[in-house]
């Protein structure tokens, strides 16, 4: 029987992880809970929810930074961004409907802790960028903080880098600090249809390689086309490649064109404006294809941009798995046979070029089985684990959920 | 006073037998133990502050560093990476009992890869180097500090430079993809690549910024920009340094991230118009220099709406710029400001702590109060965007006690900057400068947890010690599980 503690306060929260380093009772941490199933089944008797740590504290648009309890919903923080024009910059996805829970439940502490990234961290980074103070417990159950609520700040070792992307594993936060970053007043979305993988890469690279701030690079097969809301996207029935820009109107508008000759190169361009454009940006973010088939495994592979267009023909050959990419290629998502041998093809293909694959969603019984998380050389996975144990030396916080 | 870790009387006894030792490992003149040789390494860009090292190694191969570094493990030696030797905060400063171990020979750009829009390079090659190498492309490398002419990449790594244009394109930490480094075992590890984000913990984003106290880097992969089509800056006087700072949250809360705003007060201008004559209006108590870039019709654009934000905040001369040269010239004060400062005093102490950017005017007041009770001038430079201020202290080492009055000075700056909530240094390292002030920053647990990251990279803690943490604790005592008392029964927490 699992038993849920819910925390007030940053005290609540020192006072429960004492208890469990006391009473050797590990914690599943969560606060919006929509990423749960991403690592390793977890097999705790007690879940710290952090939901009730909620509202954002300080929020100074001319200083681009917000502090806000770490539970506070994504969906909160993004309204209140937005009336001053601002916004996340490194776009987190929502990836509640890809593991089968609703939209808009997550939280700001969540997105950092997966070190969630969209479309635009080519050009923004991602969370592990934006993120630049935290007040938090360790695994010790002794309270510690980290930077601040200034944008450049070098005093001491930056541990919010490292917390982006611990899941957990190494303290629990109850306060954070991020910086934001005005929304571009105008967006326009640059498609090229029709091209194969490596002519896409290439027609990407170009615009990447232009001086015209490309905030957004994504090809879509012709079979993840065909699941576009967008009309533009859907129905030509072909593959779509597309380029994103943003930024004030005049300038989005001279540089949306200068890539339509650019990219005119590579075949028929078109474009999307407005609404269409944002429709788009946030299939590919939140992963929106691969959400209607929950069985299927769910693999996000990152590596150089221009290496992908090598590897891709033969890993999708050998595993049958659908793809699309983002990052100017340097993101593959895949869909798969939820099977270990889909699994090793994908790190090998990970390996050859350097990058990493991680399972964000599969079954539990492939996630017990294969590593998660890309599997490091000994001397990087043995220095990974020293560290998690001079944070969480008993192993409370999430234990495992990254092995 | 600053102490720094007790000399080892042991290591200082054997100091033959390790340079023959450094010798067999580095031939030839990559082991220099005489006087004269070691005299230019007693000090980094903080020359208040010398010591001489016990010897100096210069290896040439990632190979050499490793066997350096496990060779000093295993003989218990202390061992102080350097670079080019720039640091302002004595990240580099030689220890007494300590190998001194300079990459300076890892000059070389390895693999440029516009298709990857990265560049590979050793960690000894300069910052302007980088983008020397490129810039025929029409590619650059973004963070740019003021001594890139000098600083070498591995230092940045360090020390996560900063410079003028990372309001808008971030510092080092978000601009290098992946390292190579050295451990204090002698282990070799590759932290990132070309690809973006980490396979398991960021530890990639853990070291850049650590001053040397994890690892020692040896190759550095960074990220490549292309260089905007168009760049104008603006100079702009105001009457009053809340109207200048008043402007700056204008401008970014209408939405515009400039590429740098640079902020100079009224003896920063002076100093500098006297030296450069780059034709800054005298009349006025703060100056902005406001920098656009990307194609012609944004910047058009945004010149107008900063003009009339500036305006609208009684400025009271705008100049923009319609040349290179205008634009350049606009610079060449600002980017001469130290020299500039350092040709009407003696000598100058420069801080660098960052506020939050609304505070700047009380800041400046209390800082001409503080002025007045040492006796001292200062002059004030400041990256307004991002609130990040380099007071400039004047004084003359040569008068007895000024140097002491300065650093107590400094230190009341960096005590206020966290006051009103900000950090103790923005861009150039804690090291050895403000060591002994991290604790008005953090508490004593805030440190320990820190320094355990230490002792997972360096658990005898022989790189580069004395450096960022007071009080050195065991990595043995920092290890203990303490237990707390009384929390044996369950949390009084609601329960489901």
């Amino acid at each position: 029987m699992t038993e849920s503690l819910s925390p007030r306060s940053h005290d609540d929260i020192l006072d429960a992880v004492r208890w469990a380093v006391a009473e050797k009772a590990p914690l599943e941490v969560v606060a919006g809970g929509t990423k749960r199933g991403w690592g390793k089944p977890l097999r705790t008797n007690h879940v710290l929810d952090l939901s009730a740590l909620a509202g954002i504290r300080l929020y100074e648009p001319e200083e681009l930074i917000l502090q806000a309890a770490a539970a506070t919903p994504l969906a909160e923080v993004e309204a209140a961004l937005a009336q001053s024009s601002q916004q996340l910059a490194f776009e987190p996805p929502d990836f509640g409907p890809l593991f089968g829970r609703p939209a808009g439940r997550q939280t700001l502490g969540g997105a950092l802790m997966a070190n969630l990234a969209g479309p635009r961290r080519i050009k923004a980074g991602a969370a592990r960028d934006h993120f630049l103070g935290f007040v938090g417990v360790s695994g010790r159950g002794e309270t510690f903080k980290s930077g601040g609520r200034v944008m450049k700040n070098v005093t001491g070792y930056d541990l919010c880098k490292l917390m982006a992307g611990s899941f957990g594993t190494l303290g629990v936060l109850s306060e954070v600090t991020v910086k934001v970053l005005p929304a571009g007043e105008k967006t326009r979305t640059v498609l090229v249809c029709g091209l194969d993988d490596e002519p896409a890469a290439a027609a990407m690279a170009a615009a990447l390689n232009s001086s015209h701030e490309v905030s957004g690079a994504a090809h879509l097969p012709a079979g993840i086309a065909a699941q576009s809301a967008v009309g533009y996207v859907r129905d030509p029935g072909t593959s779509v490649t597309a380029v994103r820009v943003e930024g004030p109107g005049p300038s989005v508008e001279h540089r949306c064109a200068a890539l339509r000759t650019l990219l005119g190169a590579w075949g028929a361009t078109e474009e999307l404006h407005g609404r269409n454009s944002a429709a788009l940006w946030s299939e590919v973010r939140d992963v929106s294809y691969f959400a209607e088939e929950p069985m299927r495994a769910v693999w996000r592979l990152s590596a150089p941009p221009a290496a992908a267009a090598g590897f891709l023909p033969g890993l999708v050959r050998d595993t049958g798995a659908d793809h699309f990419a983002d990052w100017g290629g340097g993101l593959v998502w895949l869909s798969a046979s939820p099977d270990e041998a889909a699994a090793d093809r994908i790190r090998v293909a990970a390996d050859s070029c350097g990058g990493h694959a991680t399972l964000v969603r599969g079954p539990d019984a492939l996630r017990a089985a294969v590593p998660v998380f890309q599997p490091q050389p000994a001397p990087v996975a043995a220095l990974s684990e020293r560290l998690r144990e001079q944070f969480d030396p008993n192993g409370v916080l999430n234990p495992g959920r990254m092995g | 006073m600053l102490t720094m870790p007790d000399p080892d009387r042991n290591v200082l006894g054997r100091r033959d037998e390790i340079v023959a030792a450094l010798r067999a490992i580095v031939p030839g003149e990559g082991v220099i133990d005489d006087e004269t040789g070691r005299r230019p390494y007693e000090c980094d860009g903080l020359t208040a502050y010398r010591q001489l090292p016990m010897v100096v190694v210069l290896p040439e191969t990632v190979e050499q560093v490793c066997a350096v570094l496990r060779y000093c493990q295993g003989a218990g030696i202390r061992v102080v990476p350097r670079g080019a030797g720039t640091s302002l905060s004595g990240g580099a400063l030689p220890l007494e009992d300590g190998v001194l171990l300079g990459l300076g020979k890892f000059n070389r750009i390895l693999d440029i890869d516009y298709a990857n829009r990265c560049a590979v390079v050793q960690p000894g090659v300069t910052n302007l180097a980088i983008t020397q190498a490129v810039q025929q492309d029409g590619f650059y490398y973004a963070p740019d500090p003021s001594s890139q002419i000098a600083c070498t990449i591995g230092g940045n790594v360090a020390e996560n430079s900063g410079g003028v244009h990372c309001l808008k394109y971030g510092l080092t930490t978000n601009n290098v993809l992946g390292v190579q480094m050295a451990m204090m075992d002698g282990t070799l590890i590759r932290l990132g690549g070309k690809h973006l984000d980490a396979a398991g913990y960021d530890l990639l984003g853990l070291t850049v910024g650590s001053e040397g106290l994890l690892g020692v880097v040896t190759e550095v992969t960074v990220r490549l920009l292309k260089a905007p089509e168009t760049m104008r800056a603006l100079l702009i006087g105001f009457p009053s340094s809340a109207a200048a700072g008043a402007t700056v949250g204008a401008i970014i809360g209408s939405g515009i991230v400039p590429a740098g705003i640079e902020m100079m007060d009224r003896p920063a201008i002076h100093a500098a118009e006297e030296f450069v004559h780059a034709g800054y209006p005298l009349d006025v108590e703060a100056l902005l220099i406001v920098e656009l870039d990307g194609p012609a019709a944004e910047v058009d654009h945004l010149i107008e709406r900063v003009d009339g934000l500036a305006r609208g905040q009684g400025a009271t001369e705008i100049r923009v710029s319609r040349t290179e040269e205008e634009r350049v010239a606009f610079w060449a004060g600002r980017k001469n400001a130290f020299p500039a400062v350092g040709r009407i005093s003696p000598d100058y102490y420069c801080m660098d702590g960052t506020i939050p950017r609304a505070r700047l005017p009380e800041v400046l007041d209390r800082m001409n109060e503080m002025s007045a009770h040492y006796g001292l001038r200062v002059a004030n430079v400041f990256h307004a965007g991002d609130g990040n201020l380099h007071p400039l202290i004047l004084y003359d080492a040569n008068v007895a006690g000024e140097l002491e009055r300065a650093e107590e000075f400094g230190a009341d700056i960096l005590k206020l900057c966290v006051e009103v909530g900000g950090v103790l240094t923005g861009e150039h390292g804690v090291g050895v400068e403000k060591r002994d002030l991290m604790g008005e920053m953090f508490s004593e647990d805030d440190l320990k947890q820190q320094q355990r990251v230490k002792c997972a990279f360096d658990p005898d803690q022989l790189l580069n010690p004395g450096k960022v943490f007071p009080r050195l604790h065991r990595c043995a005592e920092l290890g203990r599980v303490h237990i707390h008392g009384g929390q044996t029964r369950f949390p009084d927490l609601p329960r489901f």
